[in-house]
């Protein structure tokens, strides 16, 4: 018991200087950045991205299938035109815990592009309409091509909900993990393509670090015809690519979550099962010890 | 490894492979038999969970290398390959990554727990110094580790981490460009830190094996840091000790399962899954969270040279410990100063640990200045001198009489003897 008490205050004790050294700097910190000067204005404050209703968040998490087929629609007609997603292959639509295209429509789609291959037998580099194996083509045959056109190399977005994130802070990234918030991604991408909020400057976006953003506004309301009547706005644009794109960055989400579902129920079970076996040997131990043994 | 080796083969088979080679019975006295004190509480089951974690990450490494490819073109989209082609290859990463930070959890539990209890101290110190190794061959692993997946920050933390060597006067460029095999971090590096991240875990193991023989000599330390002396103050390795080891690991297991399948990325760092550019530095690099308070220390000295001296020290240092370490009392239980200032200790790592998270300017600067030096504080004058000022509790007669919560000796009761353990 004696030890508990100690052991407790001893984590108490520990807590407190935490907290008081973590304010202190905090404050500091604070001061700090105030110190910057009166130039620093408006562009100096960053705004946080705020926070989103994603179907995948949390224990029980799915991808909403008509979310990702309209949000497939945008990527298709808007981002595409630039980003590559060369990660993705046409055959990938229709796996499980996907965007659920069947297969006749995937192949359908796949049969729309126009696919570089060969060397055939004479040699010679051709194109083919596209297989459900192939991946995703760019407009651009390079990345040279690209910063020609464009001015720089768009970002591939097959990773980008993993890739973009932004800081948390102090008390919150410690509450995270609790509440399972790894959503930082899809709410950074739809925070961006909602962020295009100063009418003078194409290329100035509230929520890009430092506000200047190289790709000018690439949504409008009305610009991607949803056949499902899901409003035609920015918002559900933005909102619908941000799922899409967190299915083309983590596609076996819905089985991890479900195998981990399972898994933790056998190891609580199992851990309360082997809580009992232990407490059962250790009553009364000296009848166990080797004293007892013939 | 020492121990009662009390085993006794059965089978005529048996008996004629134990007289040729007595391995049955090595691991009977050592994970059997082994008499262990009886008031190990459960901060003493994370040896056990490092067991483990090694193992998983072994078996978990070798299968991610059969998918991997050491090729600077290639290695970003092979793992990508694994996370979406590879049958259960999302779950073999995600182990592997969430196990290199669970192994690292464990590994700090296990040394805080061996500085509370002084478990480095006589007769335990060459112990000790076989932990500093497994620690040091451990950030040396995790750390060519995270090189493989050639993101953004792989590649960068190479290059900060490897050019620390070129601030040794003289040669420190040519050892540079030694270590990388070329002039910037590049194939050669990846390939060559492949190689190492296969080997050195092996390393570990063996010397895993030296560490646990080293503490079959003596046995393990207790939370009353006196030692065993009759056989009322020990209870055998099995089945006390297997059923408690196995449900912490159990326990251990769910808050990991947690990581992996509810929030696998959120240990990493979402630039590395930006492919390595070479021409794009990162606004913020930052290593590991196992690395942060290290790193902190790196940062805090404004000089390249004292900056990687200062924490390659601040490894180092805790080697020291069973010698900076004065006090003949080992169990922080029975020393009221130590207590605290351990606890202040604790407090110091983790708030460097946070400073180094944190970018380099304004007030967190200055914070982990005055960290590093109470880090250092803590190992060079404090424990040296609560040696010699600090008044000890006075300590239980034996293990036996420390779980019946008496400091004298009573022995009146070792019929109803309830089991209670101290610090749990």
């Amino acid at each position: 018991m004696k030890h508990r008490n100690a052991f407790r205050r001893g984590v108490g004790v520990a807590f407190g200087a935490v907290l008081t050294v973590a304010l202190t700097a905090g404050a500091a910190h604070v001061f700090a950045a105030d110190d910057a000067g009166p130039e620093t204005g408006k562009t100096h404050e960053q705004p946080k991205p705020p926070r989103q209703e994603w179907s995948f968040n949390g224990f029980f998490g799915r991808y909403d299938q008509a979310q990702l087929q309209r949000g497939f629609q945008v990527y298709r007609e808007v981002c595409s035109n630039c980003h590559s997603l060369k990660l993705v292959a046409f055959r990938n639509l229709a796996d499980p815990g996907g965007p659920g295209f069947s297969e006749e429509q995937v192949k359908a789609l796949a049969a729309q592009y126009q696919i570089k291959d060969g060397p055939n037998d004479a040699g010679d580099m051709f194109e083919r309409p596209g297989r459900p194996s192939d991946y995703f083509p760019w407009n651009f045959p390079n990345e040279q091509a690209a910063r020609a056109a464009l001015g720089a190399v768009p970002p591939d977005m097959s990773l980008l909900a993993k890739a973009r994130s932004y800081e948390r802070g102090f008390p919150l990234f410690l509450i995270d993990p609790i509440l399972q918030y790894q959503e930082q991604g899809p709410d950074y991408i739809d925070a961006i393509l909602n962020g295009y909020t100063n009418d003078k400057d194409p290329n100035w976006n509230e929520y890009m670090p430092g506000h200047k953003i190289a790709m000018p506004m690439p949504l409008s309301d009305g610009a991607v015809d949803y056949a499902d009547g899901s409003p035609k706005t920015v918002q559900q644009y933005a909102k619908d690519v941000s799922a899409f794109l967190m299915w083309a960055a983590e596609p076996k989400l819905e089985e991890r979550k479900r195998i981990g579902f399972g898994v933790l129920i056998f190891l609580s079970v199992y851990a309360l099962l082997l809580l009992a076996v232990k407490k059962k040997i250790w009553h009364r131990p000296e009848a166990h010890g080797k004293e007892a043994t013939p | 490894m020492s121990g009662d080796s009390t085993y006794v083969p059965k089978s005529r088979l048996a008996q004629w492979f134990e007289s040729r080679l007595p391995v049955i019975g090595l691991v009977h006295s050592s994970f059997v038999a082994f008499p262990n004190p009886r008031n190990l509480n459960y901060w003493w089951t994370f040896g056990g969970i490092l067991s483990f974690m090694l193992a998983a990450q072994i078996i978990t490494g070798i299968v991610l290398a059969m998918h991997y490819t050491p090729q600077s073109g290639l290695a970003f989209a092979s793992i990508e390959h694994i996370m979406r082609d590879v049958n259960y290859g999302w779950l073999l990463r995600y182990m592997h990554a969430n196990g290199a930070s669970m192994f690292f959890f464990a590994l700090y539990v296990h040394m805080f727990r061996g500085m509370y209890y002084g478990s480095y101290k006589s007769p335990r110190e060459v112990l000790w110094l076989l932990g500093v190794i497994i620690y040091l061959l451990a950030i040396a692993t995790a750390f060519m580790g995270y090189v493989l997946p050639w993101g953004q920050m792989s590649f960068w933390g190479a290059t900060v981490i490897t050019s620390l060597f070129s601030a040794i006067p003289i040669v420190g460029d040519s050892i540079t460009t030694w270590l990388w095999g070329g002039y910037a971090v590049d194939n050669a590096t990846l390939n060559r830190f492949f190689s190492l991240h296969y080997l050195l875990p092996f390393m570990i193991a063996g010397v895993v094996v030296l560490h646990i023989w080293a503490l079959h000599v003596h046995g393990s330390n207790n939370p009353a840091g006196i030692e065993k002396n009759s056989a009322k103050d020990t209870l055998p390795f099995h089945p006390y000790f297997t059923v408690k080891d196995g449900f912490a690991l159990v326990c251990f297991l769910v808050f990991y399962g947690w990581f992996v399948f509810y929030v696998p990325n959120y240990l990493g760092d979402a630039d590395n899954y930006i492919e390595a550019n070479p021409l794009q530095t990162p606004v913020h690099i930052v290593p590991e969270w196992y690395y942060l308070p290290f790193y902190a220390i790196l940062r805090s000295i404004p000089n390249k040279l004292g900056g990687a001296a200062a924490m390659f020290t601040a490894v180092l240092i805790i080697s020291f410990l069973p010698w900076l370490d004065t006090s003949p009392v080992k169990s922080a239980s029975y020393r009221p100063l130590y207590r605290i200032f351990f606890w202040l200790f604790v407090a110091c790592a983790v708030l460097l640990g946070y400073m180094g998270s944190q970018p380099p300017e304004g007030g967190y600067v200055i914070a982990a200045r005055f960290l590093t030096v109470y880090y250092f504080l803590h190992f060079l004058v404090i424990l040296p001198l609560l040696g010699r000022y600090e008044k000890p509790k006075p300590l239980p007669a034996s293990i036996y009489d420390a779980v019946l919560g008496k400091s004298g000796a009573v022995e009146a009761t070792s019929h109803r003897l309830e089991v209670r353990e101290p610090g749990q």
